[in-house]
């Protein structure tokens, strides 16, 4: 499934499902532009450790999603060097638990404002790159909690329910333009943010997964090449869930 | 801004939204000038965006709601006036 020579942005992407993702489409050919929130040095040594490995071009453009202005310079750059964008995974997003009653304000604004406006502001900068040069695809990570909820999750199923929303309506705007919106929508996946969950409650997501086993972050990798790649090319609006089963 | 720059503007406009090239271009105005709706304005940014190699920030677009507004945003953008 080559992307050989599309231009793929993925935010998020030094770890966890992002930077799986950045390694399968750099192995795939893309030119891969990482995107990190936090340390640059961080961001820097990925885009050494794909060079290295892949030997094809990476670019890394810190900004956090929250912060507008720095998501749309990534656009104006991503411009400047290729005059393009192919594809986009909108992928950087938090994690907050909170039961009713103890949740704050400054969380609700803090994973909406990563969670929903970022991606928005995202997908808006993308799709207008693509309009440019003819189409493209965009991928927006949602999750099995945006589908079925989570006792304890409601502020970040509000959230990802909202990324499913957003993919629809684009998706629709879109389709004309040959630009595809499609959302993920995994389970339970090996990532820094599963990790930190207590034994306790690790085990008894595991045991809500017909498959009995967490799952890793190649295995939505391997889902986001296929909505990215012309192999997928009469799939837009829909939502893949990549969760073992938790949701049969 | 110079001939040939305000000629591409013009025929951003004309392949956007369909005007005549005769058309009074200063005339023309969003919601107002028929065929420059939500969508044909989409069109137009881009046009505009690929004539000129440039990147229009959102404030740009929103405020582009003329021809004349239109000639001040490109002229912002770097293209030449001289």
């Amino acid at each position: 499934m080559s992307l050989q020579g599309k231009v793929c942005f993925i935010t998020g992407s030094t770890r966890g499902i992002g930077w799986a993702t950045a390694r399968e489409f750099a192995r795939n050919g893309a030119i891969v532009v990482l995107n990190h929130r936090g340390s640059v040095e961080l961001l820097e040594e990925r885009c050494r450790e794909l060079e290295a490995e892949f030997h094809g071009t990476v670019v890394g453009l810190p900004a956090d999603a929250i912060d507008t202005a720095a998501v749309k310079r990534c656009y104006v750059e991503i411009f400047r060097r290729f005059k393009r964008l192919d594809v986009l995974v909108n992928n950087a997003g938090i994690l907050r638990d909170a039961l009713l009653g103890m949740i704050s304000d400054e969380m609700i604004h803090t994973v909406m404002d990563t969670n929903l406006m970022g991606s928005l502001v995202h997908l808006q900068e993308a799709s207008r790159l693509m309009t440019r040069t003819g189409g493209g695809s965009i991928i927006n990570i949602s999750s099995i909690i945006g589908r079925v909820g989570n006792e304890g999750q409601t502020v970040y199923a509000a959230s990802k329910a909202a990324v499913i929303g957003m993919t629809m309506a684009a998706a629709k705007e879109l389709a004309p333009k040959n630009i595809r919106v499609n959302a993920v929508a995994p389970g339970f996946i090996d990532t820094p943010m599963t990790r930190q969950l207590p034994p306790d409650k690790f085990q008894q997501r595991i045991a809500s997964v017909r498959m009995g086993r967490i799952g890793k972050p190649e295995e939505v990798a391997q889902v986001i090449l296929f909505l990215a790649n012309d192999m997928s090319s009469y799939v837009t609006g829909q939502v893949l869930g990549v969760d073992g089963g938790m949701t049969i | 801004m110079t001939n040939s720059a305000k000629d591409k503007l013009k025929n951003a406009f004309i392949a956007a939204l369909d005007v005549r090239p005769d058309s009074d271009f200063e005339s023309l105005a969003y919601g107002q000038t028929a065929g420059w709706d939500s969508v044909a304005h989409m069109s137009l940014i881009s046009e505009i965006e690929t004539a000129f190699d440039i990147m229009l920030g959102t404030d740009d677009v929103i405020g582009m709601s003329s021809f004349q507004k239109a000639q001040e945003i490109v002229a912002r953008n770097g293209v030449d006036f001289a």
